[in-house]
């Protein structure tokens, strides 16, 4: 099911702004990459590309090759919205679809693009609350609204959600920011869990976070991609000035 | 690096490392009574067991260092967690220490081979037995997280440095009665100096798995009797 992404000189601009200045990059299957870096290092630009999230912006400007698999995602013919399938997307503020139950919240994808219905459905929705370690939790008010829920269920309902349409690839970015650390405990365990059956990049601040959960991380800095590896190696003996004087709280 | 790291749980990942420390144990262990029962028998090709058994427990040690630094720079461990990692460093590095004295025994067998012979000295195997039941205990201390049993470990110390001592002074008799007998006399001496170093490296794990437990240290405390209401049980 998961599959790996490659980026070959991947770069983003807005207007006059290059926020991501050529990035190559291999995102294995079945293992979590995580990305560091400052504010502003074009961390975050470089998840949304990774779904052509940026196809929204105006302004902005994507080139390179984002491979999925062996297929380029800005290719000619590729459907944007069959792509956010294949690679699904967790934000950092928990947004569940507000005026829906968590039931509709997540068979609304599956049932939009036709991937299941009757039996199947509520097969689904089991599944996936149970992947992300929230059904106990709901099993008894799947009609309930989605906002009665705290915010380490919304998100990990949007998580849920997320794999409702059997995505090769999760992006999160900051999943676990806006949350307390004992709902960040239990993103991280499901992180560790999913990494099973999914490739799963994650943007973080939070560097102990990044350590804790990935097998691989990149550090970013000012749009360029200073160091990645095994996330081992990195947080140990990184390679490269920059990296150690960012991990280390060194940096500027 | 020779494999990539695959991120695991910390819980996993602090089983995984109790379960080296206590593998790198028991080789210690067997290294020490296999060293004095290579010195007994006259055995050297046990000898040369002993030899090889150390450079196996040796790259244990790095192993076991590598994960703990690892696991520090990953999870930033607290609490028992952290009184974990760092004791399982400090307890692997002495019983890297148990396996080089085992050598020092397991060498001085040939020193000891086609010298005018002396009869046994039950010194050294009671020695041997106490140390490795020293650290045989410390080990069953830390599987069971039993403190009491630990500390107990740390007040047998003195009955080996008794005995080191009495093997000395009887040792030193055979010397002023035979001096083609110092060479080997200073051999069994310093085979008791190794014992006696092994007893010591035992209190420590002792020590250091009672901190593990507690949370509250108890090095050189004992001989103050500084260390709870029972100090006194054992001397």
């Amino acid at each position: 099911m998961a599959e790996q992404m490659i980026t070959r000189d991947l770069k983003v601009s807005f207007g006059d702004h290059q926020a991501v200045k050529g990035v190559d990059m291999e995102i294995r299957p079945r293992a979590v990459t995580a990305i560091i870096g400052p504010s502003g290092c074009g961390k975050t630009t470089f998840l949304r590309a990774l779904n052509r999230m940026h196809d929204h912006t105006p302004s902005a400007r994507v080139s390179g090759e984002v491979l999925l698999g062996d297929r380029d995602i800005y290719g000619d013919g590729v459907d944007p919205v069959e792509l956010r399938i294949r690679v699904g997307m967790v934000f950092q503020r928990p947004n569940p679809f507000p005026t829906m139950s968590i039931r509709d919240n997540i068979t609304f994808a599956p049932k939009r693009h036709g991937l299941a219905k009757g039996k199947a459905l509520d097969d689904l929705v089991e599944r996936v609350l149970r992947q992300a370690a929230l059904w106990d939790e709901v099993k008894d008010r799947l009609g309930a609204s989605a906002v009665g829920l705290s915010g380490g269920q919304q998100q990990r309902l949007c998580i849920a959600r997320a794999l409702a349409v059997e995505p090769r690839v999760l992006l999160m970015d900051e999943p676990a920011s806006a949350l307390d650390p004992t709902a960040t405990q239990r993103i991280e365990d499901l992180i560790y869990e999913l990494k099973k059956d999914y490739t799963i990049v994650i943007v973080t601040h939070n560097m102990q976070q990044a350590a804790r959960v990935s097998d691989y991380t990149a550090f970013f800095y000012m749009g360029l991609l200073v160091e990645f590896g095994e996330t081992d190696g990195l947080f140990t003996n990184p390679r490269e000035e920059r990296t150690e004087a960012y991990i280390t709280g060194r940096f500027g | 690096m020779t494999a990539p790291r695959e991120a695991r749980h910390l819980r996993d990942e602090l089983d995984f490392l109790r379960s080296q420390l206590l593998e790198m144990a028991g080789l210690a262990e067997d290294l020490v009574e296999m060293a004095v029962a290579a010195l007994v028998a006259n055995d050297e090709e046990k000898a040369d067991a002993v030899i090889l058994g150390d450079r196996e427990l040796d790259a244990m040690e790095v192993e076991i260092e590598d994960a703990c630094i690892s696991l520090l720079a990953l999870h930033q461990p607290v609490a028992r967690d952290l009184r974990l990692i760092t004791m399982v460093m400090r307890i692997s590095n002495d019983l890297e220490r148990v396996g080089d004295h085992g050598v020092n025994i397991a060498e001085s067998v040939r020193h000891l081979d086609a010298k005018p012979p002396l009869h046994r000295f039950p010194q050294v195997e009671e020695m041997a037995r106490i140390a490795q039941g020293m650290l045989a205990d410390s080990l069953d201390a830390f599987v069971r997280r039993d403190p009491e049993l630990a500390r107990a470990v740390c007040l047998r110390d003195d009955r080996v440095d008794g005995l080191n001592d009495s093997l000395f002074r009887s040792l030193l008799t055979h010397m002023m009665e035979d001096p083609r007998r110092i060479g080997i006399a200073m051999s069994l001496i310093l085979v008791g100096r190794n014992l006696e170093r092994v007893a010591d490296l035992g209190t420590n794990v002792g020590e250091d798995v009672y901190y593990l437990v507690t949370g509250t240290s108890i090095k050189h405390a004992q001989k103050l009797g500084e260390v709870g209401p029972d100090h006194a049980a054992g001397g």
